[in-house]
């Protein structure tokens, strides 16, 4: 068992390492010159010299890249290139915010996908199962960002059930009305991801329900519910933890437009602001930064399916 | 044997043949959820085909007796804070979005089925490498690749925009065509064509391809509409957009602010059109993924 | 023993709903079985069997419904019962066994946790259901009780899963014991341990079983009476020895005469055939179901619908001509078509093709794998071998190896009609692929889904023989039509063909390069008996004609003894012995093949003392020492070379002229020790 996890790890790092690679070359490859998309077409050549020394720009790509690389492995995230100061200082409280936003999303999202799942599965070809499937996924398709703007009109200006800004004042920083400030913008990343965790656990529960195992424990003569209880669950919900895993990127990705709209101070308001500012140092930062996260569900979710599936974990332990 | 669906058909003549390949079409055509996709996707197609002839007014006139309008006879979805008029920004943005949509999609299909023949039927190394990359890029959420790819590019163009959204878009939909094809290839009509000395680009291309195109298809429409998500969200956050396009995000980016004074109509239009456009690419894909059970 | 039947179907009448319209799938089925009684319902595929088994546990698919009669179990209706009073006859009354026991257990679930809910539903503590579990697991001859408890369903062996479920079923001490194709997918020998088992049991507890197969020799073995299933309708029903031997349906007759029963052989004898196909689930009859392919059908066949005819002895039969049915006229097709004269074919019997020293090791998961270890064999002009062992034997490998598809380990050689053929496929000649091609079991997935029938063929013929477009479709056409497949059907799709006519697409494929050798990989184990009949006859004109040599590889030994002219049995990728087929199957033969021939049920009711194997097939990454059947070995005990057995691994040997074999223990001992 402890091999199979340092080899995922392993093939963790060498993915983080890929990403790392994508990433710089992404950023320094293509056309442009880094220093004069920066300082502007106002720049003296001077500048441009200095702005290059500065940031590591005038050394031939690899070193750039190993070095880049050996500073991020001492925490060293480099320094922002519209406000010269270090990058940590200003993504690490913003990550802070995004984890508090995320963490509720999650939370919500996790319950509400699972159940809609099994309901639908349950009530199969029947009016509720279609409005589930066909609705959560119709509203999956909708940006995260009109959902947004349309939950602050509903229930921010129309019906001022919420508020409209997700940080709350000086003063009223309570843990509970953080959370509450939260709800709507939970609520919108809750729509776009809800569809497709629950479509897929919908899958896997009906793949269980007409499983020939579950005829079996039918015909033993357990009653349905206590068969599905049973049988079914435990084997339908493998499949949820890898898809609930690969929605973490879009999770990710969509809270740049939520924090926006809800003025959030977090990950994704500084990486627009960098985006805007051409700052590459803070956005080679933070992709590598939310890779970590995702690369690290999805360890998680690897090992946990592992565990939980006995064909694996008997493989495994061999 | 299962016996419970009707075993295969026995000998048919010619005329019922035609009648079984007519009832797959038939079910599509019977799909509510078809329907009403089609229905309304068709709309925004005419739209985007005849948008200029249909638009009462151009993208950017501006009329500065009514700035801020609410809705009314002249202005059936009222103007902005530019007097412009909202409803003929909204019909005027329907070209671009729609071409953009499916062109990254198109050219992230045609790059992924590429890639899934490829890893799906060689294997080996190629594959494991390949799949590496794909397993990376999967790490950075879409959304953040593309903002970064069209921030180094300085990118300010819609074409921009769809060439970095179609090579986003194909990693994954490699993954599915290889799942696919890596099915396909191991039936053993894929052996009885190398028994007949066929070589590869026949075996791909004659053989494999023509079963795994019904999920390529449905994938299509999937990747479609978030297509049209990716678009929509990356003109709001105010990339790869040209100044002053009658796009639907940049719509929504310049006018949200506004929704506190409650001049809601030239943020809610450009969101329902996103919204509509969307979901009946959605529908589509929806009814076709149930057609062909996948 | 009262006199109520333990299960009755009184008129029963189910129906299948389907895009809206009901279809009949069960027409006016009445049978009853006798407390004690081992019933058999018999028939292929689409006649409903699977539908009654299911309708006596009261547990139909969501579009399905019983739409007249009864169901009485023990003398009550189960047809309107409450779901409780279901239930509780479930956990204590009637249990159920069906085929693939391996999915009939959940996957992530502990077997000992999975046989104890059956105890616990009967009111049991945990503690004393788990060491209820370890007695049923004994019941059914699980060595190792407590380890197999621990385990999953993943880790056991098919008939180690078999006996779990059936252990489960009869834990609840049922009256009624429901087997639906409950040993169909298991290798030989472990089929014959399961059926074993089944009797025994049922002599122990006095339960009614209601038996369900295709194959007629198991039914014969186990049942005491039979009901014979067509589309829906028992057409006759009787005690198992009257129905063999005086079957008075037309189906029946059709039926036992289409199978290769033991001493029939295609030189001298031509299988019967029934002609056309079973009809699809849930067609509708005005008349007789069977009118459509009887040889004795009368106008008023197809208008009526029979009664049951009293032919004795509680036997009975739904025709109108029971009397005629015995002497049915046979239906003997017979198959024209020139596949084409090879210029340089050589004379019958002359060697065609030589396997030298065959051996294939794969790769899995970092270890070696010896799939195919040493085999040679010959095949001569015209000649049929056929190939037969269980599972882990190697025989799909050899065939992929012969064909180039794998490409053999060093020191392996293919030498057909003296040419050394290349090791792998794209080294090969176009004229040498062509000469040796191969039907695939699947035809399903042996045709490209996409393609029509004649492009198929014809495509096959263009590469093969170098022909034009043109002139490779008329060609196809001219092959398909030889095969009997009509020319309306020849711009078909493979989907809109029945299994049979598939099958004959992938051999009209086959013999697009006016092939020397065929490879036929169990090419009609997918297929039902009456179609099976027609492809053999096919395989048989075809090498008759043009002297075609075939390697025939299939489990079912009844059609090997019939179709081959020389027999090859493989166990753990290693030939164990090989010689004419005769030979073979009379004897003396290897322990392995002994054992292999004791298990199979046969037609005409002879009982062959049973030689049974003990143990399991080993895994080939891990093969015993020695001889590597010596775990397993009946005849080892007291041969007098045990000790060469266990350590030495023995060559195939010429023990008679013409017959090899690989055994340490001589000729006429294992003559004397076998015809005992």
């Amino acid at each position: 068992m402890k091999r199979f996890i340092l080899q995922r790890l392993g093939l963790s790092v060498i993915t983080v390492f890929l990403v790392c690679v994508i990433v710089f070359f992404l950023t320094r490859i293509l056309p442009g010159d880094v220093a004069r998309q920066y300082l502007g077409r106002g720049a003296t050549e001077e500048d441009l010299i200095e702005f290059r020394r500065v940031f590591g720009l005038d050394q031939s790509l690899f070193s750039q890249l190993f070095t880049w690389i050996g500073h991020l492995l001492q925490g060293d995230m480099g320094e922002s290139m519209q406000y010269r100061g270090p990058v940590s200082d200003l993504l690490l409280p913003a990550i802070g915010y995004s984890s508090k936003l995320a963490g509720v999303a999650f939370f919500i999202i996790v319950p509400f996908s699972i159940a809609g799942g099994v309901v639908a599965a349950m009530n199969r070809g029947k009016r509720v199962d279609r409005f589930i499937t066909v609705g959560g996924l119709s509203a999956a398709v909708i940006p995260e960002f009109v959902w947004a703007i349309i939950l602050v009109l509903l229930f921010g200006v129309t019906f001022q059930v919420f508020p409209v800004s997700a940080f709350p004042e000086e003063g009223a920083r309570s843990l509970l009305n953080q959370i509450w400030h939260l709800v709507l913008p939970s609520i919108s990343l809750l729509l776009v991801l809800f569809g497709y965790v629950a479509r897929i656990t919908r899958a896997g529960v009906i793949e269980a329900l007409d499983s020939d195992y579950m005829r079996t424990a039918v015909l033993k003569g357990l009653t349905r519910r206590k068969a599905v209880v049973k049988h079914v669950l435990r084997n339908a919900l493998l499949p949820t933890i890898a898809v609930i895993a690969s929605q973490i990127p879009y999770l990710i990705g969509g809270l740049i437009a939520v924090e926006i709209v809800f003025n959030y101070p977090g990950f994704g308001t500084i990486l627009k602001g960098a985006v805007d500012a051409r700052d590459y140092s803070v956005l080679q930062a933070g992709v590598i930064i939310s890779s970590l996260v995702i690369v690290s569900f999805q360890l998680i979710a690897d090992i946990l399916f592992a565990l939980l599936n006995p064909r694996i974990r008997q493989k495994i332990s061999e | 044997m299962n016996e419970t669906t009707p075993s295969t058909i026995a000998q048919k003549s010619n005329l019922e043949r035609k009648i079984i390949r007519r009832e797959r079409l038939s079910l599509i055509a019977k799909n509510k959820t078809f329907l009403v996709g089609a229905a309304i996707l068709s709309f925004w197609i005419i739209l985007a085909i005849f948008g200029n002839f249909i638009a009462p007014r151009g993208a950017s006139d501006q009329d500065f007796e009514y700035v801020s309008v609410s809705p009314q006879w002249k202005f059936w979805f009222g103007t902005d804070a530019n007097g412009q008029d909202v409803l003929s920004r909204v019909i005027l943005g329907t070209r671009l979005i729609v071409v953009m949509a499916f062109t990254a999609t198109a050219l992230g299909t045609i790059l992924g089925t590429a890639l899934g023949l490829a890893t799906g039927y060689f294997k080996g190394k190629f594959d494991m490498v390949i799949m590496r990359l794909v397993e990376a890029v999967s790490a950075i959420p879409v959304l953040i690749i593309a903002l970064l790819a069209i921030a180094a590019l300085e990118g300010r163009s819609p074409t921009l925009t769809v060439i970095v959204i179609g090579f986003v878009f194909t990693p994954n939909i490699g993954r599915t065509v290889r799942a696919a094809v890596l099915g396909e290839s191991e039936l053993e009509y894929v052996a009885a064509a190398r028994l007949r000395t066929e070589r590869t680009r026949h075996i791909l291309f004659r053989e494999i391809l023509p079963n795994v195109l019904p999920p390529i298809i449905v994938e299509f429409t999937v990747r479609l509409g978030y297509a049209i998500f990716a678009i929509a969200t990356l003109s709001f956050l105010g990339a790869g957009v040209e100044y002053g396009s009658p796009n639907w995000g940049s719509q929504i980016a310049e006018n949200w602010g506004n929704i506190y004074s409650n001049i809601w109509w030239p943020t809610a239009f450009p969101a329902l059109a996103i919204a509509s456009l969307a979901v009946s690419v959605n529908l589509i894909s929806d009814s076709l993924l149930e057609i062909f059970e996948l | 023993m009262s006199d109520t039947p333990a299960l009755e179907f009184r008129n029963l009448e189910v129906a299948y709903t389907v895009r809206g319209i009901d279809r009949e799938v069960l027409r006016n089925v009445s049978f009853s079985i006798a407390p004690g009684e081992a019933y058999g319902l018999v028939g292929e595929s689409g006649c409903g069997k699977s539908t009654a088994a299911f309708a006596a546990m009261r547990y139909l698919p969501r579009n399905g419904k019983i739409t007249g009669g009864s169901i009485l179990f023990e003398g009550s209706d189960i047809v309107g019962m409450s779901s409780q009073d279901i239930n509780n006859l479930r956990h204590s009354a009637i249990s159920m066994v069906y085929q693939n026991p391996a999915t009939a257990l959940n996957p992530t679930i502990r077997i000992g946790d999975q046989v104890a809910e059956v105890f616990e539903l009967q009111g049991l503590s945990k503690s004393d259901a788990y060491a209820h579990v370890e007695q049923a697991l004994i019941k059914v001859q699980i060595a190792d009780p407590a380890k197999v408890m621990r385990r999953y369903a993943h880790q056991l062996s098919g008939g180690m899963a078999q006996r779990v479920v059936i252990a489960m079923a009869l834990a609840s001490n049922p009256r009624l014991l429901v087997m639906d194709e409950p040993t169909t997918g298991l290798d030989a020998t472990v089929e014959a341990e399961v059926l074993d088992l089944v009797r025994q049991l049922r002599k122990e507890s006095g339960t009614a079983v209601l038996f369900i197969s295709h194959n007629l020799g198991v039914i014969r073995h186990m049942c005491d009476r039979v009901g014979v299933l067509y589309a829906g309708a028992l057409v006759e029903q009787g005690a198992t020895e009257d129905i063999f031997s005086n079957p008075s349906h037309p189906y029946t007759v059709g039926l036992l005469r289409c199978i290769p029963r033991g001493g029939l052989h295609k030189n001298t004898d031509r299988l019967d055939t029934i002609p056309g196909t079973p009809p699809a689930l849930g067609t509708h009859f005005d008349g007789c179901v069977f009118a459509d392919r009887c040889a004795l059908v009368e106008d008023k066949c197809r208008t009526t619908q029979p009664e049951m005819v009293t032919v004795g002895n509680s036997h009975v039969a739904r025709c109108f001509h029971t009397d005629k049915a015995g002497s049915m006229p046979r239906a003997i097709d017979t198959v024209t078509v020139r596949v084409g004269q090879n210029p340089n074919r050589a004379t019958t019997g002359t060697r065609l093709l030589d396997i030298d020293h065959l051996s294939k090791a794969f790769n899995q998961d970092g270890h070696v794998v010896h799939v195919v270890n040493d085999v040679s064999l010959q095949v001569g002009v015209g000649e049929t071998l056929g190939l037969v062992g269980e599972s882990g034997a190697g025989k799909t490998t050899i065939a992929k190896l012969i064909l180039g598809l794998y490409g053999s380990d060093s020191g392996s050689h293919v030498v057909l009609d003296g040419k050394d053929l290349a090791g792998t496929l794209n080294k090969r000649d176009v004229k040498d692929v062509g000469a040796m091609q191969i039907v695939f079991q699947n035809p399903d997935q042996a045709l490209n889904r996409r393609h029509s029938v004649t492009r198929i063929v014809g495509r096959a013929v263009q590469k093969l023989r170098g022909m034009s477009a043109d002139d490779s479709t008329e060609r196809a056409h001219e092959l398909l039509s030889g095969m009997r497949v009509e020319a309306t059907l020849h711009s078909a799709r493979p989907v809109q063909l029945s299994g049979g006519l598939k099958q004959r697409v992938a051999i009209s494929r086959a013999f697009a390069g006016a092939p020397q050798l065929v490879v036929c990989d169990e090419p009609t184990s997918a297929l039902d008996v009456s179609v099976q009949a027609t492809i053999l006859n096919l395989l048989v004109d075809l090498q008759k004609q043009d002297g075609t040599s075939f390697i025939f590889i299939s489990h079912d030994l009844g059609v090997v003894r019939y179709i081959s002219d020389k027999i090859a049995v493989l166990y753990l990728g290693r030939v164990v012995e090989f010689g004419d087929s005769n030979r073979v199957f009379q004897g003396p033969h290897h322990p392995y093949t002994e054992a292999l021939l004791s298990s199979v049920p046969n037609i005409d009711g002879s009982i062959r003392r049973r030689i049974p194997l003990t143990g399991v097939i080993p895994s080939p990454s891990n093969p015993p020492s020695g001889c590597v059947l010596h775990p397993r070995c009946p005849r080892m005990a007291g041969s007098g070379v045990e000790h060469l057995c266990t350590s030495i691994e023995p060559a195939l040997t010429e023990v008679e002229p013409g017959h090899f074999m690989r055994c340490h223990i001589p000729l006429d001992q294992l003559r004397t020790v076998q015809t005992q």
